[in-house]
């Protein structure tokens, strides 16, 4: 029999809603049917934490007397937006300061960006400000230098464009050099190889065709609570499937949002890669309404049927052609040894499961005492049947 | 047969005595250097691993501070941060001792300071900073 979220809020509130995380629904499925697990299970609870690159912080930081309308501003030296109105910032977890040296000495540290000035500003550390304006009738000042605090500004907006992606490629390196990517330090002829997804944990691999999650699903995000806003930037729901449904390579995405004063920096983690630069580290989970048997199936997903594939990131990837090497699955890559090729390989994490459990539980236990109702999306995520078409870029020569 | 990892710190005065030779040599000690260097202040930094009779290893460590060689545990040296941890693992797969080990069950990480020689691939891939080395 169907359920309607209404119905699982009504039992939320009266602290009788069954509420299991997508690890502990694999072995609930096992002993009992899909069906009687499915009218017995109200909710599952999914979880995600690691590097996220598209995210970044709205703030407003109030007028100042007299009044600005910044032109250019640095937080703790590291730049930000302020191509908005007056005094609307918004800072990128990828921004470095300008004195940063980048890859000038190989491979650069990335010691401080745009990712740690976040974790700083939930941490409620205060935040160095150094604006810079051409000034106006109505916004005169020309300079503005100040600290400032979290818990003073109007709003500060954690907005990230693209999250949580469904699944990812592993990353290997076929080249006779030690190369620095976004997936780690690859040791030359297939020395080791990185992964980056909670797999059987992670929000999207346990709702494939996006039949529960849309616009205005409310999640736990970076320690407090956001709501997905919209599909995130390159959702891409047209990809190789295996029977279940579950893509073989990258496919959909989250924009996330919420308020970033309810959040913690234990789960937004400012993050330093190696020869790549700074991001942030972002805690994510959705919680999954169990409607109908279909979607309890798609739950029960477990590390052994989802595969992910493996990638040479010395010449395919940044070439841009991304040619799979081989598939391996997420139980394959958690005990820490794959083999590509004919040849052992050592894999690690840079998406932590340990947090993502983390995080499902935590988002369990807000459920379970009536803390957090389930919301009945705006509008789905655009699924397979939405007519996407990922686009490349078409270079036309500027003559 | 003993053995440990040790930091030795020489003062100005020491930095050119062949020192490990006489080690070797006349204490019968087998000694593997890991690391090596002399800072602007000229104060001489020697990371090794030593090890041989009990008895000799502590006649070796003697004539040491004799000398005026400082002798500390390289463990001392060695801070794993575990609150900044995420128990990613990126740092596992590339520990050439070993010494990060993955519980596969918990999926969270484990540090033994005595089977680290302080190499530091993994300060390198550690996205948060979770190690730091102070050699």
């Amino acid at each position: 029999m169907a359920k309607t979220i209404a119905e699982i809020n009504e039992k939320i509130k009266k602290g009788k809603a069954v509420v299991v995380t997508a690890e502990e629904i694999i072995d609930i499925a096992k002993e009992k049917d899909i069906k009687k697990a499915a009218q017995e299970v109200d909710v599952v609870t999914t979880g995600t934490f690691g590097p996220m690159c598209s995210s970044g912080v709205l703030i407003n930081i109030g007028h100042s007397k007299p009044r600005i309308k910044i032109e250019k501003v640095y937080l703790n030296g590291v730049p930000a937006c302020a191509d908005l109105a007056a005094v609307d910032i918004y800072l990128g977890a990828t921004a470095l300061p300008d004195d940063d040296p980048r890859n000038k000495i190989y491979p650069g540290r990335f010691n401080y960006g745009g990712g740690h000035v976040i974790e700083d500003l939930v941490a409620g550390k205060d935040i160095k400000l150094q604006a810079t304006a051409y000034g106006t009738d109505c916004y005169p000042r020309k300079k503005l230098e100040t600290w400032i605090n979290i818990r003073d500004l109007n709003e500060a907006i954690l907005f990230n464009p693209r999250n949580a992606t469904q699944n990812y490629e592993v990353a290997v390196n076929l080249s006779d050099k030690v190369i620095y990517t976004y997936m780690g330090m690859l040791k030359p002829n297939l020395g080791n190889a990185y992964y980056c997804s909670a797999g059987q944990l992670s929000p999207l691999l346990n709702d494939p065709y996006y039949k529960t999650i849309g616009i205005g699903t409310r999640i736990f995000l970076g320690g407090g609570v956001g709501y997905v806003v919209w599909n995130g930037t390159q959702h891409n729901p047209n990809v190789p499937r295996t029977e279940e449904g579950i893509p073989k390579v990258a496919s959909g995405t989250l924009a996330v949002m919420g308020d970033l004063k309810q959040m913690s920096p234990e789960w937004l983690r400012g993050t330093s890669i190696t020869g790549y630069g700074a991001d942030l580290t972002v805690g994510i989970g959705v919680p999954i309404p169990i409607l109908n048997e279909e979607i309890l199936r798609y739950t029960v997903v477990s590390d052994e049927e989802i595969y992910a594939p493996v990638v040479d990131y010395s010449k395919s990837y940044p070439s841009g052609s991304s040619e799979v090497l081989c598939e391996v699955s997420y139980a394959e890559l958690k005990t820490g040894m794959i083999t590509v090729r004919g040849k052992k390989v050592p894999a690690a994490g840079l998406s932590s499961y340990a947090k993502a459990r983390e995080i499902a539980q935590i988002l369990k236990e807000w459920i379970k005492r009536g803390k957090f109702l389930l919301t009945e999306p705006v509008f789905l995520l655009p699924s397979v049947d939405a007519g996407i078409t990922f686009k490349d870029l078409k270079e036309r020569p500027i003559e | 047969m003993q053995k440990r990892k040790v930091v030795l710190t020489f003062p100005p005065s020491l930095i050119d005595q062949p020192v490990t030779y006489h080690l070797i040599r006349d204490y019968d000690l087998v000694v593997n250097i890991l690391k090596a260097k002399i800072s602007p202040k000229e104060e001489g930094r020697l990371m090794i691993e030593i090890s041989g009779k009990r008895e000799s290893l502590q006649r070796g460590m003697n004539y040491l501070q004799e000398l005026g060689v400082e002798v500390q545990p390289l463990a001392q040296d060695i801070i794993w941060l575990e609150e900044r941890c995420t128990h990613c693992t990126a740092c596992a797969s590339i520990c050439p001792t070993k010494a990060i080990a993955v519980d596969r069950k918990e999926m969270k990480i484990s540090f033994d300071k005595e089977k680290c020689i302080a190499c530091e691939l993994c300060v390198s891939v550690c996205p948060y900073k979770a190690i730091e080395i102070l050699f």
